[in-house]
């Protein structure tokens, strides 16, 4: 029996496999989830790969069955979605870098810290085990699109289920995780540290706490409904019982569109850290940044219907989703001059998480723009479901959420494991995964325009050209993980120390006080803010 | 390691150049290869959306990308450590960010305006010379005539091994939508198990199937032609196996095709599409004669 003294004592705590099982401390938890969103990230990775294998060339190549290449296509957004970005960004650098931020000893509730990342292993079972049931059309695994409309996802055997129950853990999860946040930022700052000293990335990690909990539980009713559809004879979606498949859709998206948001507004966060850190100068206009996110999740709730304008919607209420929409792109613009100001009249070095941010705001600006485009109803009917909005949200979600990911990856790599990584190897990934996420999605703006539709195994002969280019881009990015995941060995393996302050006078947020790695229990006196 | 970086940053920045394409517009009424922009229009609405798009939305932000990418390269060139080693220390200027503020709005708004009148025209169906119902089936369409005694008959893909001479491989099919040129025809859509959509690129147009749903969209081709789309909504295994489309015929041949399809069936009349010039004829001499 471990003694309440070891417990509670100056740097006791469980050591071996309880360290991370029975874990209370937001470090180790926030380790275990950038450790699991960097797994789901290669399984998911995969998917693309076999994916963009397939589509190289015109004809049917490894999939016998298009219903296979419809569950590869399921599988991947949900991974990478749920799998790998969210708890990355929110469970790993949120709870890393929440409490070093904020001055804080941990999180607020730290068992429900554990309790919310200990419900994703078996989420992840539950989905993993859906690949290998019964799914729809008699074939193994769900194929009906991460999205799951209904009645496409109304039928068909338990793999559907088995992926239904598995969001709802995760979502389960995040509301928990939310929950830690929101409480963790207003109760537990620093004393001096006001709501206008808060720093961004605590910003941005309280706005997506807030939407995930407004969103998730509509998520959450809709998808009960679907699985009571399935089940228990209801008939929420099913026309021949007085149900609307478009119901479904539109709760899907009063969670789908706020959860873009989720995903890039931690990105914001980090973004902002970077550039102020390497050009030696503090965030351009603080408050239009913190009063731009707020807008942008505010404004992020109410314009869910933009993906939906094919499904004949009255004609007025799409000219309010038009202008809704295109309102969200003058907070985004904000962001970014803000961003480019920072730099401006600063004195930049070129170290890797800066370069990975410079990369970040251009792509970022890409795929902001296409969604200027695709704001328009007229013009989104002609691009809806086509490639073009396959290229749009992987400029603003795997090109720009990832680059923002691996930008805070290098940041904070030497904060996390206490080593420096090799400065050459960074750099080299950048350059690979540059090339190879623009070779890959670049081209899909013009399959898209040329009306390819997205979800398809196979393809009209004219598409050959541009889905070729396209799949040799995605090897070429393969290439950048390798080199990424090689930089990650090399650093362990020389083990070179990292000070507690790697980044110089322009890293100047409270982490950067700590020695690297931190402590197991920091700030027990804590620190005052001027 | 500090040049190398910079190298890398100026690397990226040349090859978003090289990236940033203008794009074409390409003819006919199929994809082309290695084609980069939006098709050909045969469509009033088609017509509108190319305007909007190439000659209005492109630009804009093409401008807007070209400026932050300006503005980057500048940040990159000039404020780094070698040339400007000291920073300075402003994090504020209110006249800039109301500036950064307003004049994105001011594009949005003209932006807004053509936007609207083209949501309007598109979806303020107009008086139809005729109606046409398209519902979506796992996995093939069929088509009805109800102004035409109903008429109706499925539309199933060519498979690969069936293609004759100048059918596209995955867009052919095996009884096309037949409709008269230059006349404005309603279109209801719905579907009888999942959701589908129906979408031809040359028409501008996607209207999604939905089941127990009537929904309604027009067309008014205004060039002979045959004209393809694929089922833009995901509905299962052989969602890519579901094409879409439409020969667009003279008004006489119509007529002919039609009263043919009433008859004899839409096989029968079919059949004589492939006469065209003893329809024209026919018709020519019957109109001369009665
Ligand atoms: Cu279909």
């Amino acid at each position: 029996m471990v003694t309440h003294a070891a417990d509670h004592g100056q740097g006791g705590y469980p050591t071996g496999w309880r360290r991370y099982l029975f874990s209370t401390n937001h470090k180790d938890i926030g380790t275990m989830y950038l450790i699991f969103g960097m797994l789901n990230g290669l399984i998911g990775g995969a998917l693309s790969i076999v994916i963009r294998m397939e589509l190289q060339n015109p004809g049917l190549q490894f999939f016998g069955d298009p219903h296979l290449f419809n569950v590869f296509t399921t599988a991947h957004g949900l991974i990478m979605l749920f799998l790998m970005l969210m708890p990355a960004l929110i469970g790993g650098f949120g709870n890393w870098f929440v409490p070093l931020m904020i001055g804080a000893p941990d999180m607020a509730f730290p068992r429900l810290n554990n309790v919310s990342f200990w419900l994703l292993p078996p989420a992840a079972l539950l989905l993993f085990m859906s690949l290998f049931s019964e799914g729809d059309s008699g074939g193994s695994g769900f194929g009906g699109g991460w999205t799951l409309y209904p009645p496409l996802s109304a039928g068909g055997g338990p793999a559907v289920d088995y992926a239904i129950l598995s969001i709802h853990i995760m979502g389960i999860a995040s509301l928990l995780g939310s929950i830690n946040f929101i409480t963790t930022i207003l109760n537990m700052r620093a004393p001096g540290m006001t709501m206008h000293k808060l720093p961004l990335f605590a910003w941005s990690l309280l706005i997506t706490s807030f939407l995930l909990l407004l969103s998730l539980p509509v998520l959450a009713g809709a998808l009960t409904m679907l699985l009571t559809d399935r089940n228990f004879g209801t008939t929420f979606f099913d026309p021949s019982g007085g149900g609307d498949p478009l119901l479904f859709q539109h709760l899907f998206w009063f969670f789908g569109h706020p959860e873009v948001y989720i995903l890039v507004l931690p990105v914001f966060g980090i973004v902002s850290h970077i550039i102020s850190t390497f050009s030696c100068k503090p965030v351009f206009g603080y408050l239009g940044m913190v009063y731009a996110m707020i807008s942008i999740g505010v404004i992020g709730f109410i314009v869910w219907a933009h993906h939906m304008y094919a499904v004949g919607m009255d004609v007025n209420t799409q000219a309010y989703f038009i202008t809704a929409t295109i309102v969200i792109s003058v907070p985004t613009g904000i962001k970014i001059f803000s961003w480019i100001a920072t730099m401006w009249g600063g004195s930049i070095s070129f170290k890797p998480p800066m370069v990975w941010v410079i990369g970040f705001i251009f792509l970022f600006t890409v795929g902001g723009v296409t969604g200027v485009v695709l704001a328009n109803a007229s013009i989104n009917r002609a691009l809806h479901d086509t490639y073009y909005i396959v290229a749009h949200f992987h400029y603003v979600l795997s090109l720009g959420a990832v680059f923002g990911l691996f930008a805070g990856w290098y940041y904070w790599f030497p904060k996390i494991s206490g080593y420096m990584y090799s400065f050459f190897l960074a750099h080299m990934h950048f350059v690979v995964q540059f090339v190879g996420v623009n070779m890959i999605f670049f081209p899909q703006h013009f399959l898209g325009l040329a009306g390819m539709p997205r979800r398809y195994i196979d393809y009209p002969d004219a598409f050959a050209g541009w889905n070729y280019i396209s799949s040799i881009g995605s090897y070429v990015s393969l290439l950048g993980v390798l080199i990424f995941l090689f930089g990650v060995f090399e650093a362990f393996l020389r083990k070179r120390p990292a000070a507690s302050n790697p980044w110089g006078d322009g890293a100047n947020s409270l982490e950067w006080t700590l020695p690297s790695p931190p402590p197991f229990h920091q700030f027990e006196t804590l620190p005052h803010i001027k | 390691m500090g040049r190398f970086g910079r190298f890398s940053a100026i690397l990226f920045m040349s090859f978003s150049f090289l990236l940033s394409t203008v794009l074409f517009s390409f003819a006919s009424g199929q994809p082309q290869p290695w084609q980069m922009g939006l098709s050909e229009s045969v469509t009033p609405i088609m017509t509108e959306l190319l305007w909007f798009h190439d000659d209005f939305l492109l630009w804009i932000i093409g401008f807007v990308t070209f400026f932050v990418l300006f503005l980057l390269i500048v940040v990159v060139l000039f404020f780094n450590k070698r040339f400007h080693p000291v920073p300075s220390t402003t994090s504020h200027n209110t006249a800039i960010e109301v500036i950064w503020t307003v004049i994105p709005i001011l594009i949005l708004i003209v932006i807004a305006v053509p936007s609207f009148r083209l949501l309007y025209f598109e979806r303020v169906i107009p008086e139809a010379a005729m109606t046409i119902k398209a519902i979506g089936h796992q996995w093939y369409w069929s088509y009805e005539y109800p102004d035409h005694e109903d008429v109706s008959f499925d539309s199933v893909m060519v498979e690969d091994e069936d293609l004759k001479a100048g059918q596209p491989r995955l867009l052919a099919v095996d009884q096309e939508l037949i409709v008269p040129v230059g006349k404005v025809v309603r279109l209801l859509v719905t579907a009888s198990d999942v959701i589908h959509s129906w979408a031809i690129p040359s028409f501008g147009m996607k209207i999604d199937a939905i089941p127990g749903r009537l929904n309604e969209s027009w067309f008014k081709a205004e060039k002979v032609g045959v004209y393809y789309g694929q089922c833009s909504e995901l509905c299962g295994v052989r969602h890519a196996f579901m094409p879409i489309a439409v020969r667009v015929v003279e008004q006489e041949i119509f007529d002919a095709w039609i009263t043919m399809a009433v008859q004899s069936g839409p096989e029968d009349a079919n059949e004589l599409l492939t006469h065209r010039h003893k329809i024209l004829s026919r018709t020519v001499s019957l109109k001369n004669g009665g």
